[in-house]
């Protein structure tokens, strides 16, 4: 039961081309796991297969030890799986302390009513969970006004708010401020530290996915082509070839 | 707290609510709409501005509220029943008596709100998988569909329609006793939008409205609130229905189910006021009502015409509203942060 | 009701001819103005309300000028390019502000617009119910039980024509290619020299021409009334909600479908539900969309 997801020979189709052949896939519990390949390799494929996005074609997904290859997107966000987008989605008109109050958690066990109060509690937290990825002074605008790395910043504020088991994260530091990146690299990790939260990224940027994953998966053509430790892959002839360009 | 500003919102409204009647006694009737339309705009914000669910067919629940208050009052009361009633028309009418007339009407605005709320739930399980356009289009053939089956049903008189039991007071009475109706229905739609826009609920459908995707992907049970949304308005569309056919006093297809009148000036009057807004739907009802009341006589046949001119207008020149037009230019007044320094610093990046 | 099933069916099966007789007749007129929203649809994002009223303005011109005793022919020609004219002007006064907004804009301009034609064509015209007799024969087969007026085999050729002379168009002119790269992505188009407000008005005023092309053939084969034009907005949202968008074979055949299915419904559960018909297959049309998407965990959109 150590594996929180589990993925079994998926493979998905558009059309003719196929996105995703026969992978399998696993995140143990409590781990950073990384997913890297070349542009276009179905990494956010699989990622929409896991989340729910779209029907698989064949092959099996677990989540928890529960099949959800069936379930649709809301659904599996209520069992505890989250994702970020690569483009990213926040709640625009609205302002950041109410976007992060809209996201907490709405698993079936959860206390948050549907015209529960939004002061008191939820507040306190959206406001410490700000203040953790620094957005603090920020908490009253308008989000949409906010430039693409609070943006960015703040959606994976919302998904920390909504305390999921497991989150997936598209690219979180594509557009993002290098400057900013280290700071994000260190909230990643103490996400999964101090909040226990399991967390699966794809990732372009290679010093800050070695950093990160304890474990990482190579996909290339939609073929899942390498897995090991970080040392392990950046060592590895087939990955090197496929980001340069082998095929 | 209640802000001052609000709180002067209130006073003023409250004392013309009750003082209107009083001092301008020819009126009574008129008023009377005007809260009605009230009641309208705010309930179609719930959906159209809040959750940005663009509904052309609430008037179905107002339609169905006024038929479901019509079939209780008589059925009650009235040994042979609804047909006969209805086929009866023209000859001799039932007498109610006073206690009657008064329980008839009480239990079918009740009954008019609670067929209306399950009514919504029906339409819930297959409208709310459209986004959209399609939700549009789809609520609007909701409403036409409804006028046309009704006409169909000969137990509610067919297209000849019903007329309803006699008012037993006299007139002036009848006047003041369905604006009171009308009143208290609209203060209470806005006090029961006002506090659910305050909780949890206000901030979820907000968020549909913005991003139902990202909604959904936060694992938010959007069809619970798209549910709850449509049911409480369905519940006070229904309760006015079944005023507003007493008051008509004759209910058949055209005013039960006035798609191209009420159905489009609610959404015509909270575009107007400003959409997504508390107080826009309540200010562009009442701007709306008073020049619809004081230009209509005189535009003789073409009312329709302008009806029409000024919602293209409207739509095309002036789509936030005047709330809205307020919000961008005095964002302060609202509560809204704007942060300067982020919008020049963006400026200079791009 | 069931004594209509079994004069279908049982009694007299040869009605079944005049049913889908009807049924094609009706549909080659739905198709033209299913196609002209299709296309506004599709190359502007613009979802017209009042594609129903563009049919009824255009069955009124075709009536004033029927009234001045001009040929069937020359009539159609007139009334398509009135209607051109007025929806080039329509696009130049209302369309061309709202195109790039957001859809329910489009949708509630175009429904004021509607009310606004409904109500003018009331006033002008009166409520009346208004037809052009051709006064031409009628052909009779089976022993009578089928009739065909000479009228409506004019006007399914004519259907058939401009159905071709479209499909000619969009296919080899030059305009033809620049709404359909207008469509696939407008912006590209843009950046490829293409002058996109031209191709929406022209797009407009073509879709109103069409939808008053159609106008004439049911002045012909039909009758016309200030408030009918709902009905026909109804019948083309279903037709492109179940065809999908540039879609022209798709839209031709659900034209048809719905043509053949609203007959007969009229035949089996009588005419009471005429305009409930076509509103009931649109909610039909959408909630089988919506069953088909869930099943691929998606929504309608």
């Amino acid at each position: 039961m150590n594996d929180i997801i589990k993925v079994t020979n998926v493979s998905k189709a558009y059309g003719g081309v196929k996105a995703n052949v026969d992978i399998s896939f696993k995140v143990k519990k409590g781990s950073i796991t990384g997913l890297i390949g070349p542009n276009g390799c179905g990494k956010t494929t699989l990622f929409n297969s896991i989340v729910g996005y779209h029907p698989i074609d064949e092959g099996s997904i677990e989540f928890d030890g529960n099949e959800i290859s069936h379930l649709r997107v809301g659904d599996i966000a209520r069992l505890g799986m989250l994702r970020t987008f690569q483009q990213t989605k926040i709640y625009t008109k609205m302002n950041c302390v109410d976007n992060m109050q809209i996201s907490v958690s709405h698993r079936r066990n959860s206390k948050n009513g549907i015209f529960a109060s939004r002061k008191g509690e939820i507040r306190e937290r959206a406001e410490d969970l700000l203040e953790f990825v620094g957005l603090y002074s920020k908490r009253n605008l308008i989000s949409g006004d906010l430039s693409f790395g609070q943006q960015k910043l703040l959606e994976f504020a919302m998904a920390l708010m909504n305390e999921p088991k497991v989150l997936l994260l598209d690219e979180p530091t594509a557009g993002i401020n290098p400057t900013l990146i280290n700071g994000l690299i260190d909230r990643l990790g103490r996400a999964n530290e101090e909040l226990g939260i399991t967390l699966c990224v794809i990732e372009h940027n290679m010093r800050v996915i070695m950093n990160l994953a304890s474990h990482i998966y190579c996909l290339s053509n939609g073929k899942m082509l390498a897995e090991g430790k970080p040392s392990e892959l950046q060592n590895d002839q087939r990955v090197i070839d496929a980001y340069l360009g082998g095929h | 707290m209640m802000r001052r500003s609000t709180f002067i919102t209130y006073a003023g409204l409250g004392l013309f609510g009750i003082l209107g009647p009083i001092l301008f006694p020819a009126y009574t009737l008129s008023i009377a709409y005007l809260w009605m339309m009230v009641l309208m705009a705010s309930t179609w914000d719930i959906l159209g501005g809040q959750m940005g669910y663009n509904s052309l067919g609430n008037i179905t629940f107002f339609g169905v509220g006024m038929y479901v208050s019509a079939i209780i009052q008589i059925a009650i009361f009235y040994e042979p029943g609804v047909r006969e009633y209805t086929s009866a028309m023209g000859a001799i009418k039932p007498e109610f008596t006073d206690q009657q007339y008064y329980w008839g009407i009480f239990l079918g605005i009740f009954g008019g709100a609670i067929a209306a709320l399950a009514l919504s739930l029906i339409f819930s399980t297959f409208m709310f998988g459209l986004r959209g356009p399609y939700f549009a289009i789809g609520s609007l053939g909701l409403a036409i569909a409804a006028a046309e089956i009704t006409v169909t049903i000969n137990y509610v008189g067919g297209a000849s329609g019903i007329s309803m039991p006699m008012f037993p007071g006299d007139i002036e009475f009848r006047s003041v006793f369905f604006y009171i109706l009308c009143f208290i229905l609209a203060v209470l739609a806005h006090l029961v939008i006002r506090g659910m826009l305050s909780t949890q609920f206000g901030l979820a459908i907000n968020a549909i409205r913005d991003d139902e995707d990202k909604a959904e992907a936060m694992g938010l049970p959007t069809l619970i609130y798209k549910q709850i949304g449509w049911g409480v308005t369905a519940v006070f569309m229904g309760a006015i229905g079944a005023v507003a056919g007493n008051m008509a006093g004759f209910i058949d297809k055209e005013v039960a189910y006035p798609v191209p009148t009420f159905g489009i000036f609610m959404v015509a009057m909270v575009l107007l006021g400003g959409k997504g807004t508390l107080w826009g739907p309540v200010l562009g009802a009442i701007i709306f009502h008073i020049v619809k009341e004081t230009t209509w006589t005189y535009l003789l046949g073409w009312q329709w015409v302008t009806l029409g001119l000024i919602l293209i207008i409207n739509i095309v020149y002036f789509q936030q509203g005047i709330m809205g037009w307020l919000q961008s230019k005095y964002p302060e007044m609202f509560g809204i942060v704007v942060d300067q320094s982020n919008i020049n610093q963006e400026k200079k990046e791009s | 009701m069931f004594d209509n099933l079994q004069l279908l069916f049982v009694w007299a099966p040869i009605i079944n001819v005049q049913v889908i007789l009807d049924g094609i007749f009706v549909g080659a007129v739905f198709a033209l103005c299913a196609y002209g929203l299709a296309l506004v649809w599709g190359v502007m994002n613009i979802k017209n309300l009042a594609q129903g009223d563009f049919v009824i303005l255009g069955g009124y011109l075709a009536l004033v000028l029927h009234s001045w005793n001009l040929p069937l022919p020359v009539i159609l020609v007139i009334v398509t390019i009135v209607m051109f004219v007025y929806g080039w002007s329509i696009y130049a006064l209302i369309i061309r502000r709202i195109v790039d907004k957001d859809m329910f804009v489009s949708l509630l301009a175009t429904f004021g617009l509607s009310l606004l034609m409904q109500q003018a064509m009331n006033l002008y015209f009166g409520p009346e119910v208004q037809t052009i007799d051709m006064k031409l024969p009628v052909i009779d087969a089976f022993d009578n039980m089928v009739t065909i007026p000479y009228s409506k085999i004019i006007s399914l050729a004519l259907a058939g024509i401009i159905t071709a002379a479209v499909v000619i168009f969009m296919k080899k002119s030059r305009t033809g290619q620049a709404i359909r790269a207008t469509a696939q992505d407008a912006r590209a188009a843009r950046v490829l020299g293409i002058d996109t407000d031209r191709v929406y008005a022209f797009t407009f005023a073509f879709n109103s021409a069409l939808c008053g092309a159609a106008g004439v053939l049911v002045s012909v084969i039909w009758v016309i009334q200030p408030f009918y034009g709902i009905t026909y907005s109804v019948r083309t949202f279903a037709i492109v909600t179940a065809a999908g968008l540039g879609n022209l074979p798709g839209v031709i055949s659900a034209a048809f479908g719905i043509g053949l299915f609203e007959k007969y419904t009229g035949m089996i559960v009588g005419t009471a539900y005429e305009v409930a018909a076509p509103v009931m297959i649109l909610l039909l049309v959408l909630i089988i969309r919506q069953i088909n998407m869930k099943r691929n965990r998606q929504v309608v959109r």
